[in-house]
């Protein structure tokens, strides 16, 4: 007689099924090696380009001021700040591009040809299985430049300001990672709200296009943003918690009130997504019966 | 005697044009929700926007002396010209590659080219409808400063703007013809789109970057897309930062006509590529 296989329970169960999910995603990219490293190097090139309105930016007006670049402040955030914030938005994109969108337009794709019956069969929380369905790994490529760019920003301006000292470094920036940490389930959470939408409206494919598009306005420093905007960025879509505090962090310029706002919009909006998904899939009929 | 009872592919292409022309703006109606959320989605102008705005506070920048109102105007007019001036002719075109449709286009007596461009041409009424509000919208919020004052200037706009379309959409069709040659015409799509960003003065206007970078930039088509009808409606600042100039005016109509000596030299391109893509489109039993 065969031995019964042991199922694992809890958590060791969907930490043993998300490394497999890594590595089939994984194999199939190195199958493609030469498209790997293509489509990270044009991610790479395409940071750099977005990069350089912010260099320029700095410069026009340092030459303006007749002043050094990297004293130059725009709505009051040094060069290196900015490029922490862009550095953030670059990490976030990379992991959204990577590890979200691919998983939750799988999502839309299950729905219209009905083979989400056969992810509902099985003995896992759906939720989890078609999150991490599909994983983009090109993405790494570019998720490391971004890392790259903040490690350099943050050298520098602790350099620049004298402050490069574990002391300094340490809390802050484990308050950055925690911050990050949000900022993902934030991300995570937005995307499976509109992944829910297309239980009702099967056609969602535009709206996560535009998700993306507004995704880009997380790009500069939280100052840019004035009046309505600000509140905007801050409590309906909050881009600005997403990039922008994280940096406040490193600063050590947090406010106690922003720290709270950045760990409850998380909790808020995973609660919310996780209700809005089960009442979906509740009120789904399957492609067979 | 009555027509020629065998006219030319070309003659016929142009007497079917007012049908294809029709058909293509109830399809461009059809698609309008789409289109919307595309037009939604157009927000790099007003990131880019939000940045320079920033920059320029109580300051003006470059050798042309932008200030804060005059970046607003600029992007709010990059993304009024980028609406109407866009054509999505190259994923018609590979798609019909793809499918094979083009196969069956090529059986029929009007030239494909004249359909693809009766098609985008068709977009025209649906983007305007739209661009007329954003263009009034650009009015009241730009200060009378930033925009040209003059009745010569604003006319030339009306003639480089048909012209960026006419740019824009004989690249796009180059590119998609090139498909006859090349796996994917995705690669060279993706360069392009690249180059354009930074080439066409869509990220920030090019005065602010390096003189040679400019120089390159004034040979390529990039900068005849965008631009020049913006700066055209700004009344072409020059170094120092006159506007509504002389010497303004002067380098704006050389502007445009270089425009339109890059809407001859494409037409003879794609004409070249399109009839040795056909033979060997062809002989693949496409």
């Amino acid at each position: 007689m065969e031995p019964q296989p042991q199922f694992r329970r809890g958590i060791g169960r969907y930490l043993g099924l998300l490394r497999l999910q890594a590595k089939v995603s994984l194999l199939s990219a190195a199958q493609y090696r030469w498209d790997f490293l293509g489509q990270g190097v044009m991610q790479i090139l395409w940071t750099v380009m977005s990069a350089v309105p912010l260099l320029v930016a700095y410069g026009a007006r340092a030459k303006a001021q007749g002043a050094a670049i990297t004293e130059t402040e725009l709505g009051g955030w040094g060069l290196y700040p900015a490029g922490m914030v862009f550095g953030f938005f670059c990490l976030l994109k990379a992991i959204l591009e990577g590890g979200i969108n691919p998983s939750l337009t799988a999502v839309v794709e299950h729905i219209r040809k009905g083979t989400l019956d056969f992810v509902l069969l099985k003995p896992a929380d759906a939720q989890f299985l078609v999150s991490t369905a599909k994983l983009e790994p090109f993405h790494l490529i570019d998720g490391l430049f971004a890392v790259a760019i903040l490690v350099v920003t943050v050298k520098r301006h602790a350099m620049a300001t004298g402050t490069l000292t574990v002391a300094h470094l340490l809390p802050w920036g484990a308050a950055a990672l925690l911050l990050l940490v949000c900022a993902l389930l934030i991300l995570y959470s937005i995307w499976l709200l509109v992944a829910c939408a297309a239980f009702y409206v099967v056609r969602i494919d535009n709206l996560s296009f535009l998700l993306t598009a507004l995704f880009d306005f997380g790009r500069w420093p939280r100052t840019v943003w004035k009046g309505a905007f600000r509140i905007a960025f801050t409590f309906v879509l909050p881009l600005v918690v997403m990039t922008s505090f994280p940096v406040d962090a490193i600063l050590g310029q947090l406010r106690w009130r922003d720290a709270l706002w950045a760990v409850a919009c998380p909790l808020v909006l995973l609660v919310l997504s996780r209700k809005a998904w089960k009442r979906a899939l509740a009120g789904y009929t399957s492609a067979s019966s | 005697m009555g027509r020629d009872p065998n006219p030319s592919t070309l003659v016929m292409s142009l007497r079917a044009f007012p049908a294809m022309w029709r058909i293509g703006v109830a399809k461009a109606f059809a698609y309008r929700a789409e289109f919307l959320v595309w037009m939604l989605s157009t927000t790099m102008p007003l990131v880019s926007m939000a940045l320079w705005a920033s920059a320029s506070e109580n300051m003006r920048l470059g050798p042309e002396q932008l200030g804060r109102a005059d970046f607003v105007a600029y992007f709010l007019l990059t993304l009024l010209v980028r609406m109407v001036t866009s054509s999505w002719v190259l994923w018609a075109i590979t798609e019909d590659i793809r499918t094979g449709a083009l196969g069956q286009y090529l059986l029929k007596p009007v030239n494909p080219l004249i359909r693809y461009l009766a098609d985008q041409l068709a977009e025209t009424p649906l983007r305007a409808s739209l661009a007329l509000p954003l263009g009034l919208v650009v009015l009241m919020l730009s200060s009378r400063q930033s925009l040209s004052g003059e009745a010569r200037m604003w006319g030339l706009f009306f003639v480089a703007l048909p012209g960026a379309w006419a740019v824009h959409f004989l690249s796009m069709a180059l590119i998609g013809v090139l498909a006859f040659y090349l796996e994917s015409a995705l690669g060279l799509f993706y360069i392009w789109m690249g180059m354009y960003m930074l080439l066409s003065g869509y990220l920030m206007p090019l005065s602010l970057l390096p003189h040679w970078f400019q120089q390159v930039a004034s040979v390529l088509p990039f900068r005849y897309i965008l631009e020049v009808p913006v700066k055209i409606a700004l009344g072409w600042p020059i170094a120092g930062g006159a506007r509504d100039s002389a010497e303004g005016f002067a380098q704006a109509v050389r502007s445009v006509a270089v425009e339109y000596a890059y809407i001859a030299i494409l037409i003879t391109l794609i004409s070249l590529v399109w009839r040795r893509g056909l033979r060997r489109y062809a002989a693949f039993g496409g």
